[in-house]
């Protein structure tokens, strides 16, 4: 019998070795029961480290964490104003807008208290429905003087319910509304937003008992709420995202 | 900004942070640290390459860093950690506790590269790429990290390993 190698024992246990190469391990173990019981126990570890740390995926984010930004981007920026209005101003212009929170707090606000009033909607959750998807698009599009997309989220099991346009500070707002099987539903809302186009972080809010996450890509705010847990409502959003930035 | 990908990483980067110093609060502290540091240098990363074991290595360098400077691991390690075997018992609980104590026995070198191929499940390759080690090393430490903790763990037999033929 070919001697099996000390690294092939543990690919074995890894589950990374081949048709073949597991045949020859199987073999060497059946005739060597001490190096079967090692790697038993070292199974058995892998076994019980997992059981042990995966939990750690079900807990919620801590909001410090989501909330990290780059050092780097703010120093940019602070060098930039300083560059462009002097020394002095750009020391004032720094403390006044280069601070941790460069987004609206008003979004989430705004984007849960739609998503409160409109969700529950038994006969009128949207205006157009998604039957007429094409023209809901369209329709928002025009009015929000974008291109807009409505995600399509069926992979993830929510399937658009329709839209409706909304009055917001920075005038029309569009949202967007999905729903699960269960009947659980999210809304996705597009605003305008104020001054300079920028891109920002993927921020959360707890506002009440709708989780939104929401971020601002250019001129547009994206806020998506729902009343689900958070890990599951950043799994949609990053699905959002990925599909409005292809 | 592709920079939010960076996110839907942190439930995996807290897991095996946590398992890595075992403290909770420790432990987030780390993965923060390793965010901004992300972030700072997320120019570096390459579009199309593992943005996962690419977080991973960022989080080992941190980790690393961190370890020199403040020598954590090893007051942990010798505070905590008595050089002799648990005992052995049947209770899912205490088996829990026991391999989390003997994992705590390891070298940081060691730990990491259990943690990155059990838990993670990592190829060898990727832990060899995320802790910039050769492969040969890692599987000694792999090799030697596995021995360690089933000694002290007694070796009991609780499931067997099926063997097929």
């Amino acid at each position: 019998m070919k001697p099996v190698t000390e690294a092939e024992l543990h690919t074995y246990i890894d589950g990374a070795l081949s048709e073949g190469a597991r045949a020859e391990v199987e073999a060497w173990l059946v005739a060597h029961p001490e190096d079967a019981e090692r790697l038993r126990a070292y199974a058995e570890q892998n076994a019980l480290l997992r059981s042990l740390y995966n939990p750690v995926l079900d807990e919620p984010v801590p909001a410090a964490l989501l909330a990290v930004r780059s050092h780097a981007w703010r120093r940019y920026f602070a060098a930039a104003a300083i560059f462009a209005l002097g020394i002095g101003l750009g020391w004032l212009v720094r403390g006044m807008f280069i601070t941790p929170q460069m987004l609206p707090a008003s979004l989430p606000r705004l984007a849960a208290t739609a998503h409160a009033v409109y969700s529950p909607e038994v006969r009128h959750p949207v205006e157009v429905t998604a039957n007429e998807e094409e023209h809901l698009v369209g329709w928002l599009s025009k009015r929000l003087g974008t291109t807009l997309k409505a995600p399509k989220l069926a992979p993830l099991g929510y399937e658009l319910v329709g839209g409706r346009l909304l009055s917001g500070p920075q005038g029309p707002v569009a949202q967007f509304m999905y729903q699960d099987a269960r009947g659980q539903r999210l809304t996705l809302y597009v605003s305008r937003q104020r001054g300079e186009p920028r891109d920002t972080a993927f921020r959360f809010s707890q506002e009440d008992r709708v989780s939104v996450f929401y971020w601002v890509d250019g001129n547009f705010g994206y806020a998506l709420s729902g009343e689900i847990k958070r890990e599951q409502l950043l799994n949609v959003a990053g699905v959002v995202y990925k599909q409005l930035n292809p | 900004m592709d920079r939010r990908l960076i996110i839907e990483h942190i439930p995996r980067l807290r897991r095996y942070a946590r398992a890595l110093v075992g403290d909770r609060y420790v432990a987030d502290d780390l993965v923060q640290d390793t965010l901004e540091r992300a972030w700072n240098k997320f120019y570096l990363w390459r579009p199309g390459s593992d943005l996962r074991a690419w977080l991973f290595t960022i989080m080992h360098n941190v980790f690393v860093n961190q370890a020199r400077r403040r020598r954590y691991e090893i007051e942990q390690a010798m505070e905590e950690v008595p050089a002799v075997s648990v005992r052995a018992t049947q209770s899912e609980q205490l088996e829990l506790q026991d391999v989390d104590r003997v994992l705590r026995s390891l070298s940081p070198e060691q730990r990491e590269v259990v943690l990155l191929v059990a838990v993670e499940q990592l190829t060898y390759e990727e832990v060899s790429g995320a802790l910039d080690i050769p492969i040969g090393t890692v599987m000694s430490r792999l090799s030697r990290a596995r021995e360690r903790m089933r000694q002290l763990l007694g070796g009991q037999t609780v499931m067997p390993l099926k063997v097929v033929k």
